[in-house]
């Protein structure tokens, strides 16, 4: 929609783009640990945040607990340890938020609303996926830091060995739908399956419904949550590869992850659940219904990442990369081999 | 707004690409190859290569890049050694790479370029994979047999500790 307009008006565009597009994840952000914090409690039978007493506290039920949080974060000292490599721990924590950013930046969280739209969509989100595990590796080694470099070589070994049975997942995706477009996939999925459920891929064949758990399964990994966070394991490694970083930096690197949670979420809503599509065609599924659909589907995936968090212990290493590459990859091969046949003879 | 972001990715490339040779710190040279590798993406994009731009970040970034981190992470005692690498042999270096130069820089003001700007195409993707099905389908299969082949001679190798 940018290409048309004159010259200033597309810089006004493009800044106010970004501008919602960084609200969009400092919000949730702010949003997503409130939950975290309510969730957890409520499953460890205690009360989470609640911000009782006179004086200054956090508000009604705690509601505004993070938001004193994020101005901690912000009033803090930033510190950079003398042994460090300057630069590069300078430079770290935005590129893993750059890589973040820019990926945000082509979800559609509409049929009307998306910042960003290319014909490669699902192709362009897998690729600059990779741009957080640079950052991360530049992080853990310009900490100069034992725990921060372990940290990011686990970290990096993790989200590069996971993506692979994403992106396998997700050409499933691409074989059924024929687009890499993500407007594309979604206006796919249209309709009504067997007359009663909604055409998404994930009820297309029994193949797409394990392709959708391999892919939230792997995504889970990429984002460095329980009960894959070996590479931040506290009882280990400190923090891994962010030890050394406080303040606004280490914001930095607790935005991108949030962030990276809302990729993942967003991605599977888009390939497997029928993105802005309605559950029953027709039904509430025009205009700005669309943005809640969306939302509604990406955050319930978000609940349940918060959901695993607190249910499950963490792998050892050995069994982290075990299920990438003996149980997942596998599956994502077979999978493809299963919806060709599928929609061969069958669908 | 086209002209000047083409500069700009021009520029980034180019900088960046400097400060890959020059740069004493391995590191350095790695994170610097990013930046280079992220302009050459963008100079793809201008020529309507969408897709070539899409798999430059994939596979450039997303592996090559990060094999060579992993390389310099995993070389022995990296926190302890100050790594660098140093330029040997400046002066043959030196007149090789300008004889490159000249030979390029020849071939570019000779060859008769096409300057009728092309129609956008509506996005190489398809096409791509269509060639690759119909009239590059021994190529795409061999080489996927020396991926093959490259899979299993990794796993060989690191299993001989064992």
């Amino acid at each position: 929609m940018f290409e048309n307009l004159p010259y200033p008006d597309l810089i006004l565009w493009l800044l106010l783009a970004g501008l919602l597009l960084f609200g969009l994840m400092a919000v949730n952000a702010l949003a997503a640990v409130y939950a975290e914090r309510k969730i957890s409690a409520f499953m460890q039978d205690r009360l989470g945040p609640m911000g009782q007493g006179a004086g200054f506290h956090a508000g009604k039920w705690g509601l505004l607990q993070t938001v004193a949080d994020a101005l901690k974060l912000i009033l803090k000292e930033d510190i950079i340890p003398r042994a460090a490599d300057r630069r590069l721990f300078i430079i770290a924590p935005y590129i893993i938020f750059i890589g973040a950013f820019i990926a945000i930046s082509a979800l559609p969280f509409s049929e009307y609303i998306q910042v960003i739209d290319i014909n490669l969509g699902i192709f362009y989100l897998l690729a600059v996926c990779s741009l957080g595990v640079v950052g991360l590796i530049t992080a853990g080694w310009a900490s100069d830091n034992k725990w921060s470099l372990y940290g990011a070589l686990r970290s990096a070994a993790q989200i590069v060995s996971y993506e692979i049975p994403a992106a396998l997942s997700i050409i499933v995706v691409v074989m059924l739908t024929g687009t890499l477009d993500l407007q594309g996939i979604i206006r796919a999925q249209e309709g009504l399956i067997w007359g009663i459920l909604p055409n998404w891929i994930i009820f297309n064949n029994p193949f797409t419904f394990l392709a959708f758990f391999i892919y939230f399964i792997s995504g889970v990994a990429e984002t460095n949550r329980t009960p894959f966070d070996i590479p931040e394991a506290e009882s280990e490694l400190v923090a891994g590869f962010h030890t050394e970083y406080s303040g606004m930096r280490w914001a930095f690197f607790f935005l991108s992850e949030y962030a990276n949670m809302f990729i993942v979420c967003g991605i599977a809503t888009v390939a497997f659940l029928g993105g802005w599509q309605s559950p029953v065609p027709g039904f509430l599924d025009s205009g700005g219904w669309g943005l809640f659909w969306f939302f509604a589907k990406l955050l319930s995936l978000i609940f349940v990442m918060i959901w695993f968090r607190w249910t499950f212990p963490r792998l050892r290493v050995d069994q982290l990369m075990g299920v990438a590459w003996k149980v997942l990859l596998p599956l994502a091969l077979l999978n493809i081999f299963g919806v060709g046949l599928w929609s061969l003879y069958i669908g | 707004m086209g002209e000047a972001a083409f500069w700009f990715i021009v520029a980034v490339t180019l900088i960046s690409a400097l400060i890959v040779v020059s740069s004493r710190n391995l590191f350095y040279s790695a994170i610097a190859l990013l930046f280079t590798f992220f302009g050459v993406a963008g100079l793809y994009i201008f020529l309507w290569a969408d897709f070539l731009a899409g798999v430059q970040v994939l596979i450039y970034i997303g592996g090559i890049l990060i094999l060579i981190l992993f390389g310099i992470m995993l070389t022995h005692k990296i926190t302890s050694v100050d790594i660098s690498h140093t330029s040997v042999q400046q002066g043959v270096g030196g007149i090789v790479v300008l004889l490159l130069f000249a030979a390029l820089a020849w071939m570019i003001v000779r060859t008769p370029w096409l300057v009728a700007a092309a129609p956008e195409p509506p996005g190489t993707a398809g096409e791509i994979g269509k060639l690759l099905m119909t009239d590059y389908m021994l190529p795409f299969e061999v080489a996927s047999v020396l991926l093959l082949g490259a899979l299993l001679g990794a796993a060989v190798l690191s299993r001989k500790g064992n």
